[in-house]
């Protein structure tokens, strides 16, 4: 069960209150108070847009681009219609917030998505939502409806003059369409393909028309941005890091759920947070920004802060906040193998390089695995991954690299040993 | 070929999207009619997507056939092989797998007495390996039927949806 | 434009084109497999990577658009690392059965492996193995393990045959190339994805293991079936034509051929080549040389002109002649002192005849349709008379062109279509009239026409306004409209609408020497009878060059009656058919276009040169040999050519083929009231317009070639019953067949395929029919 901490998006959120996620709980906690602040207050579009720029959020899908920034790309002149599209397909192994934010607490994210189509000169809104979490997304339809009977969406909302539509789509299984370009021409009905860049969404978006795709969490903290101002938000972090963040911990601790604290907060708390190790087990090896990110040994973790820039220098990345966390009991080359079986499968398919270099470094690492490695087989992967990276359309090949050199970097032994001995050096269970 | 509900839904779909994209629903719109046929459907083959029902959703759409062919083998969840009456799929994602994904899959195999991938013979149960479901915080967990997701599912958990699914 | 450089060679580009462009200006080779100049950027296969300084990854030259100062390296180390990296991965899963692989020598994949790649695999899995695929009689797709992924067939079916039927499905490395479920490749252009596909995952399906290809010797040539005259590569071993393939030219095929152009060469090889010559007596037909057989054609024809008259005597030649020989023919014939001269066999309206003042032909460029503003396509069925233009058009109406139609059904052309006028043949005219009125209303102007009876819809009006609006217009008659009885009051609202618009006027012509017959004069003068009047008045002797008439004639069951009391009826003809061996009693046999030099003159008045590829087969003579020697015996002057060059150099002496094109009739005469009547639409199959494409295996072998079926409009369908059979009455004959709504078609019509042995009994092609509940 997800337990949080107080922060931007859960503050005051009983997640064990049924009715938890409904607009009328939202308004109690304050809902809303951003939008209409903006609409009758008459706040313009530049300063929207401004004050999230101030507010320092950064783009919370993985990537970390900056919010503000990316809002201000948005043509200003463009006659036409412009999207705004909000990413809730969460499908980076590790990461679970964003069907969180759903459950408990969608009309933040309702909010959050009016501001940006108000500040951008948006028409309207789609959320591509994961269709494994269904009853989500059922949900969130159900919360659409209720902003819409409550004038929040449609048009001329809350007397502003301003008319804009919001509505849910879902995913069917394919964890590409989380990459914004797959995820539009899923929306537009196609086969998730990411599409190259340039030209960007800004301008060649959703059916060709200028589009703004961020995350859930993104959204979802924009209105506590509005409402209580860039400068809180900022302070709840801390330099170039700012606000609060959910953390996804899973894996071998006691009490994996999402955890929303400051951003710099030491990794050592959050795991304590998260109820420690399970089973008093020694600390391995943590993937810090879910699995497309290089993992780190628990060691190196243990001495750094959960933000951007600290997980960075470490050699990994933040990512989505998705916190793996392993124990001395992992073999390293089974638990890659699941990864790299995981890119294989997922691969949209249209590179060269991801399409047959997924298959290839499955294929190798699931024969190591199984005792059949051969001599040159690491220099083999790092090659293929070399071959691989920097080399696609979009950074599915890179995210399925980056486990595979992080993985025999900094676990070498278990490999050259699996593939010396044919047995590995760690007696692996999955538990 | 659909009921005039799941037409209706359709429609509904349809809807959300600018009129020159009706295309944008296919995804929507084939979900719609495999979960009919799921519901409708007596025998395995009955509750899968087949070519009269995709090419069904095309023309509606006014797409061609093999553009939702192209969607429907695409994305995972469409069935497009015979399936049984409760679809089970476990996530074995490495994060679940460190909690159970892999144990609770094995667990529900031995229990019905059907591998990974297998409907057993009576046509009741499928048992399917997923990727992550975005909920590994509360793993081991699993979808049944592609909608219904449960979570923690230790083997006394496992035991009780079972019983549930009969 | 913009300064950049490629491997340190200084060049401007214009801004929005790519790298991959750039270097293609400057003949700068990168190596590419999706990219392909006609068709959207995938940017997927990755070959094309190329190192541009300051951007930290190689980055592909077919997706990267130029930007002023751009320094480009394609053969720098990390070019060089990126290209053989890609090659690597392409070829792990890819069989290495290049010894029995059909794109041996051909192969792209092959070409670029040899120059990128390494030589040693490191790859030592298991490959990738894919299931092949049914397309249908002409696309192989048996060995599909072979694929890379690229797209470009998927692309190609979409963007360019304007809907999808190939799509990749699955995902990942599982990703297939595939039609869907059930069905297979239809398109009337499906064969290029042979050529697009880099591997010889997708190949010629007739083609296939008969031969590898460096053993082909490549010879140019030209189609000869429909008007646009597209230009090929016809590939021969060992004195046999194997295989055809676009020569590329941008002016009329552009780098595509149609399925009619492509496998028609089957016909040429086919068993119904007449291979010598043959005499009928005593009801049989026995072999024969040429000597004999010549002195018995000059005896006939002197036999028949001495007993009845020259009058009795009718010259019918096929439109699919060369120039060379169509000017002979109606040289021998008026030498001969016989006026009843045609080409049209597949008309039925003449009345315009003492109007024209030259050739017809299309008024315009064939490369200028891509740049128009607004096009009036008048009665054709596009996509099976002119597959070609049609892709062109498509092209057109996705950028800036309007394209309207007035037809006689509302046929899915795959493009967008600005308005649409649909009306039975009869009434095509009256339909082309609100057009031309509302035009008038529109932009002034007036018009010797009758239009007081004409109501103006709101679909006439929108194609109007959009040949007004339209800074280049014009207006196009098909192949359909040019059959009709009432074609001359069509043709003239046509040229109407065109001279009222400002636009350009002119026809999609049919064969693909329509307008070379019309300019050497292939046409009755001096009062000669047409073609109709020399079957509606049955003669004593007809002289028939390359021409079917049962096939080929409006009205075939008037045609063949009249061919059968003929006295003689000798045929220059490369097959021996059927029909011909029931009416005629003199065989000739004659080179195909394959087998003989010539020409053609396409829609647009462009005289095409081409050479004989192969020997002719057998006793076979080139046409305009016969018809020389023919001369010779009968004893008449100007024969003594001793080439096809010279042949052509007499009829060009007297003035260019294009002094002699004019499509403006001297008066404006046409009748556009309403007429009631059930007509038949007897349109001629794609695969059924000449005897080369009659004796294609594979091309009779597709749907398009299936048994007719009565296509009824939807208020005839409904009024019968919605019948599944019907049996239909024209002329005296009856024919039952299968019948199916075609909810497009204007009220009142039957469609029912000519051309076919199932509707040889019936008669005119777009005449009154009988039809009842079968
Ligand atoms: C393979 C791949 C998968 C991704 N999956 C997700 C995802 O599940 N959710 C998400 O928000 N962003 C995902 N992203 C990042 C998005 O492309 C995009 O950067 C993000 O949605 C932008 O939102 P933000 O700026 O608010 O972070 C993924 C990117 C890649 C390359
Ligand atoms: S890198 Fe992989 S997932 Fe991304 S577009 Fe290319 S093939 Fe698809
Ligand atoms: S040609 Fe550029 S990626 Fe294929």
């Amino acid at each position: 069960m997800a337990i949080f901490k107080s922060g931007v998006i859960f503050e005051g959120v009983d997640t064990q209150d049924a009715n938890a996620w409904r607009l009328a709980a939202y308004e109690a906690r304050g809902g809303y108070a951003a939008l209409k602040k903006i609409l009758q207050g008459a706040m313009p579009q530049d300063e929207v847009i401004a004050e999230v720029k101030n507010s320092g959020l950064r783009g919370r899908g993985g990537a970390g681009f900056p919010t503000g920034l990316k809002w201000s790309f948005m043509p200003r002149a463009f006659q036409g219609d412009k999207y705004v599209v909000c990413n809730t397909d969460e499908g980076e192994p590790g990461t679970f917030k964003d069907r969180d934010i759903l459950r408990f607490n969608p009309h933040a994210l309702i909010e959050g998505m009016i501001i940006g189509g108000y500040a951008m000169g948006c028409r309207a809104g789609y959320n591509y939502i994961h269709g494994e979490i269904f009853e989500a997304y059922e949900q969130f339809e159900e919360a659409i409806e209720e902003a819409r009977a409550a004038g929040f969406l449609g048009n001329n909302i809350l007397g502003s003059g301003f008319n804009f539509e919001l509505y849910a789509a879902h995913g069917y299984g394919a964890y590409i369409c989380g990459e914004e370009t797959a995820l539009l021409e899923s929306l537009e009905g196609k086969k998730g393909q990411p599409r190259f860049k340039p030209p960007f969404p800004a301008s060649f978006g959703l059916y060709g028309k200028p589009t703004t795709i961020n995350n859930t969490e993104s959204f979802a903290s924009v209105p506590f941005i509005i409402r209580d101002g860039a400068q809180k938000f900022l302070e709840a972090g801390k330099p170039n890091n700012g606000g609060t963040k959910l953390f996804s911990v899973s894996g071998h601790v006691n009490r994996p759920g999402n955890y929303e604290i400051p951003l710099g907060t030491p990794f050592s708390e959050l795991l304590e947070m998260a109820g420690g190790m399970r089973d008093g087990k020694k600390l391995k090896a943590v993937i810090p920004g879910g699995s497309s990110a290089p993992v780190l040994p628990g060691d190196v973790m243990m001495g750094l802060t959960m933000d951007y820039d600290s997980i960075s220098k470490a050699g990994s990345m933040l990512g989505s906040g998705a916190v793996i966390v392993m124990n001395e009991d992992v073999c390293m080359v089974r638990a890659l193998e699941r990864l790299a079986y995981f890119y294989h499968e997922e691969s949209c398919g249209q590179c060269t390089p991801c399409r047959e270099g997924t298959g290839w470094l499955y294929k190798v690492i699931h024969r190591i695995a199984n005792g059949q490695g051969r001599p040159g087989d690491l220099e083999l992967l790092d090659s293929v991954g070399n071959n691989m990276a920097g080399r696609t359309i979009c950074a599915l090949a890179d995210a399925a690299v980056f486990p595979v050199r992080s993985f025999t970097k900094h676990f070498r032994n278990e490999f050259e040993y699996l593939i010396e001995h044919g047995k590995p050096l760690v007696n692996h269970k999955w538990c | 070929m659909l009921s005039a509900q799941s037409l209706a839904k359709i429609d509904r779909e349809v809807a959300k999207y600018p009129a020159d994209q009706k295309r944008s629903a296919v995804m929507a719109a084939l979900r719609i009619a495999l979960t009919e046929r799921r519901e409708l459907g007596q025998t395995p083959d009955a509750r899968c997507l087949n070519a009269d029902v995709i090419e069904f959703v095309a023309n509606y759409l006014g797409i061609a056939p093999v553009a939702a062919y192209e969607v429907a083998t695409f994305y995972n969840m469409y069935d497009m092989k015979p399936v049984g009456q409760y679809k089970i799929t476990v996530c074995t994602n490495l994060p679940c797998a460190l909690s159970g994904g892999v144990s609770a899959a094995k667990y529900i195999s031995e229990k019905l007495g059907i591998a990974i991938g297998e409907t057993s013979a009576d046509g009741k149960y499928t048992l399917l390996e997923g990727e992550c479901m975005g909920a590994c915080g509360d793993a081991p967990v699993l979808l049944v039927n592609n909608h219904h997701m449960c979570s923690h599912m230790s083997p006394e958990a496992i035991d009780k949806k079972l019983a549930e699914l009969k | 434009m913009l300064e950049i450089e490629i491997d340190g060679k200084k060049l401007t580009a214009p801004q929005g084109s790519t790298v991959m462009e750039a270097a293609h200006s400057i003949g700068t080779y990168i190596p590419h497999f999706c990219y392909h100049k006609k068709l959207s950027i995938a940017a997927n296969c990755r070959m094309c990577l190329v190192e541009v300084e300051k951007a930290p990854k190689p980055l592909p030259a077919c997706a990267t658009p130029v930007t002023d100062g751009m320094k480009v390296h394609t053969h720098s180390s990390m070019a060089k690392t990126a290209q053989a990296g890609v090659m690597e991965f392409l070829l792990i899963n890819h069989p290495l059965d290049c010894p029995i692989c059909d794109q041996g020598g051909e192969c792209q994949l092959q070409d670029i492996a040899v120059g990128y790649g390494k030589s040693e695999s490191r790859y030592q899995e298991e490959k990738r193995s894919v299931p092949g695929k049914d397309m249908g009689p002409l696309v192989s797709a048996e060995e599909m393990s072979r694929c890379i992924h690229c797209t470009r067939c998927v692309r190609f079916t979409e963007e360019i045959g304007g809907f999808q039927e190939i799509g990749m499905a699955n995902r990942g490395e599982f990703s297939e190339i595939l039609p869907f479920l059930g069905k297979t490749v239809t398109s009337e252009i499906s064969g290029n994805v042979i050529d697009l596909c880099p591997v010889g995952a997708l190949t010629s399906k007739p083609f296939r293991y008969s031969t590898r290809s460096w053993e082909l010797s490549r010879r140019k040539s030209v189609a000869p079936h429909d008007g646009l005259g597209a230009n090929l590569i016809v590939q021969v071993k060992q004195n046999t034509v194997m295989r055809v393939l676009p020569l590329e030219n941008e002016a009329i095929n552009e780098c595509w051929l149609s399925d009619r152009d492509r496998f028609s060469y089957e016909g040429l090889n086919s068993e119904r080549r007449l291979k010598n010559p043959k005499i009928k007596f005593d009801g049989k037909w026995h072999d024969t040389d040429w000597e004999t057989a010549l002195n018995y054609v000059v005896k006939g024809l002197n036999g028949v002109s001495a007993d009845h008259g020259k009058d009795a005597v009718g010259f019918l030649l096929g439109a699919r002649s060369t120039t060379e020989e169509l000017y002979l023919a109606q040289k021998l014939a008026r030498a001969f002192g016989v006026t009843n001269i045609d080409y049209r066999l597949g008309r039925s309206d003449f009345s315009a005849d003492a109007l024209r003042q030259g050739g017809e032909w299309l008024g315009l460029p064939v490369a200028e349709l891509s740049q128009l503003d607004a096009l009036l396509v008048v009665g054709s069925t596009l996509r099976s008379e002119q597959p070609l233009i049609a892709a062109r058009l498509r092209q057109a109406a996705r950028k800036r062109l309007k394209l309207s139609v007035v037809h006689v059904a509302d046929d899915e052309l795959l493009m967008n279509v600005h308005g649409k006028l649909l009306a039975a043949p009869q009434n095509l005219a009256g339909a082309l009239a609100q057009v031309l009125k509302a035009l008038i209303e529109i932009k002034g102007g007036d018009t010797a026409i009758d239009l007081s009876s004409v109501e103006v819809s709101a679909e006439a009006r929108a194609i109007a306004q959009s040949l007004a609006d339209g800074e280049k217009g014009a207006v196009v008659i098909g192949a359909l409209a040019q059959q009709l009885p009432n074609y001359a009051s069509v043709y003239a609202v046509t040229q109407e609408i065109a001279r009222v618009a400002g636009g350009r006027f002119g026809v999609l012509s049919d064969a693909a020497n329509s307008v070379g017959a019309e300019a050497v004069g292939a046409l009755p003068k001096d009062g000669g009878a047409n073609a109709a009047e020399m079957f509606a008045k049955p003669r004593k002797a007809y002289f028939l060059l390359n021409t079917e008439p049962e096939f080929d004639a409006y009205d075939a069951a008037g045609a063949v009656a009249a061919l059968k009391q003929a006295q003689t009826v000798i045929a220059l003809t490369a097959f021996d058919s059927e029909g011909l061996a029931d009416y005629a009693d003199v065989l000739l046999p004659i080179a195909p276009f394959s087998e003989t030099a010539g020409s053609f003159v396409n829609m647009e008045g462009r005289l095409q040169l081409f050479n004989g590829v192969v020997k002719p087969l057998g006793e076979t003579r080139p046409a305009w040999k016969v018809l020389r020697v023919l001369g010779n015996l009968l004893q008449l002057d100007g024969f003594g050519f001793n080439s096809a060059e010279d042949v052509r150099a007499e009829l060009l002496a007297v003035g260019s083929i294009e002094s002699r094109l004019n499509n403006a009739l001297s008066d404006v005469r046409a009748d556009v009231s309403a007429k009631a009547a059930t007509v038949r639409v007897g349109e001629v199959p794609m695969f059924a317009v000449d005897a080369i494409c009659r004796n294609a295996a594979s091309l009779q072998a597709t749907e398009h070639a299936a048994a007719p079926v009565a296509l009824l409009s939807a208020d005839l369908y409904a009024s019968l019953g919605e019948p599944t059979e019907v049996l239909l009455k024209q002329g005296g004959a009856e024919v039952r067949m299968g019948a199916r709504v075609d909810a497009g078609l204007a009220a009142g019509c039957v469609r029912v395929a000519a051309a076919s042995q199932d509707t040889l009994a019936l008669g005119g092609r777009f005449d009154a029919i009988e039809i009842k509940r079968g």
